[in-house]
């Protein structure tokens, strides 16, 4: 059953945060209210401020994290890599929507810039989510190629320019977790709904016309919580920062499913 | 470190409220009600069939103010439920997935569902 309130554990308001001014003679202020929980403390998260100087600093909301870890406070923690919305490392939840620091503009976000861990997670530490759970569904649906029939002897399988172009978008995912963890359906049933990303995944293999487990595919993700706990909220269409439109892709497994009874 | 110690990441608490979850939610709390508003129109249909003498009884509880402010709230709830109805109809049919065009025709749905209101709520008190 859906729980929409945090656990005592979880609540990030009662413990008071700490503030970090800007220095002296900074130009263009910026606050940022970022999510903090140490594991080593005992303590219960809260949110810290820092004041970023904005004329000092990249446009990107990474940049300010960057910027805030080597200038204001070491002990904050994120995931980050290749800073060019490629490696989905550093997803978060920034001024409300999940997506990725390195390509969010700063100006982008009127007024503070609130910084949360990706949602309706476990955290490790600070901006640091448990994807233990998201990886294992990502496993679970399969994500390689699966044959029955023994390889041409002298090539490799091959596929038509109109069959790539089915999977060019899907396998363009990062997995970055952004469109998962935006989904409502997916914070009430983490477990049992395999999630945005994940069904992604399958679509990807379902539709590849060199795959020959298009069947168990499918009859794997039939399933009333794996599957149809989807209720097109559109969340993760908002979410994706590669704009690959993950709704779409559940909804064409749907269709899949019913054209395969008639 | 034990994993149950871990907090749990905030999530309706600061997740935006954006137009997809409004909808959503809407679509299935107005469906939850005009369920529950479905036992005034069987009420009414029974009392019809039960002969004139119920349904003037029927009809007299509801021809106030209290019983048209109940049915002007199962229209909007109606067409709002239809209008969004309408929207998840397209989608299961594959179509209207792009961000833009989810958002396009969710403000086509708040339109029609608004004037489909007005001139219910107009039918019923004027």
């Amino acid at each position: 059953m859906a729980d929409f309130t945090l656990p005592a554990n979880s609540r990030y308001n009662e413990v008071p945060g700490r503030e970090f001014p800007a220095a002296a003679g900074a130009g263009r202020i910026k606050k940022f209210k970022i999510y903090r929980f140490d594991p080593d403390s005992g303590q219960k998260p809260r949110v810290d401020r820092y004041e970023v100087d904005t004329d000092r600093c990249g446009p990107m909301v990474l940049d300010a994290l960057i910027k805030i870890k080597s200038e204001l406070d070491p002990t904050l923690t994120f995931r980050r890599s290749c800073r060019e919305g490629i490696c989905g490392s550093c997803a978060m939840n920034i001024d409300g929507k999940n997506t990725l620091a390195c390509t969010k503009s700063i100006t982008e976000v009127k007024g503070d810039v609130n910084i949360f861990p990706l949602p309706h997670m476990p955290v490790v530490k600070d901006l640091v989510p448990d994807l233990t759970n998201f990886y294992a569904q990502y496993a679970a649906v399969q994500p390689w190629l699966q044959t029955r029939t023994p390889a041409p002897p002298d090539s490799e399988r091959l596929q038509s320019k109109e069959d790539q172009e089915k999977i060019d978008r899907p396998s363009a995912c990062i997995l970055c977790a952004c469109c998962s963890t935006s989904c409502p359906s997916y914070w009430w049933n983490p477990e049992r709904y395999l999630g945005p990303a994940a069904l992604m995944a399958a679509y990807r293999w379902i539709i590849d016309s060199r795959d020959e487990a298009t069947g168990e595919r499918l009859d794997f993700i039939e399933d009333s919580f794996r599957l149809y706990r989807c209720h097109t909220i559109m969340n993760c269409v908002e979410a994706c920062p590669k704009d690959l439109a993950p709704g779409k892709a559940i909804a064409e497994i749907k269709k899949l499913l019913v054209s395969r009874t008639v | 470190m034990n994993k149950r110690e871990r907090p749990l990441s905030p999530h309706l608490q600061v997740y935006k409220l954006e137009y997809t979850m409004l909808l959503s939610g809407g679509h299935r709390i107005s469906g939850l009600a005009l369920s529950l508003a479905f036992v005034a129109v069987v009420a009414c249909l029974g009392a019809l069939a039960s002969g004139p003498e119920c349904y003037a009884w029927v009809a007299g509880l509801l021809d106030n103010v209290v019983g048209k402010v109940i049915f002007a709230a199962a229209a909007i709830g109606f067409c709002y439920h239809f209008t969004t109805g309408l929207r998840h109809l397209r989608w299961d049919a594959g179509y209207g997935f792009e961000r833009a065009e989810a958002r396009r025709s969710a403000l086509v749905a708040v339109i029609v569902m608004t004037v489909l209101s007005a001139l219910c709520v107009w039918a019923i008190f004027c």
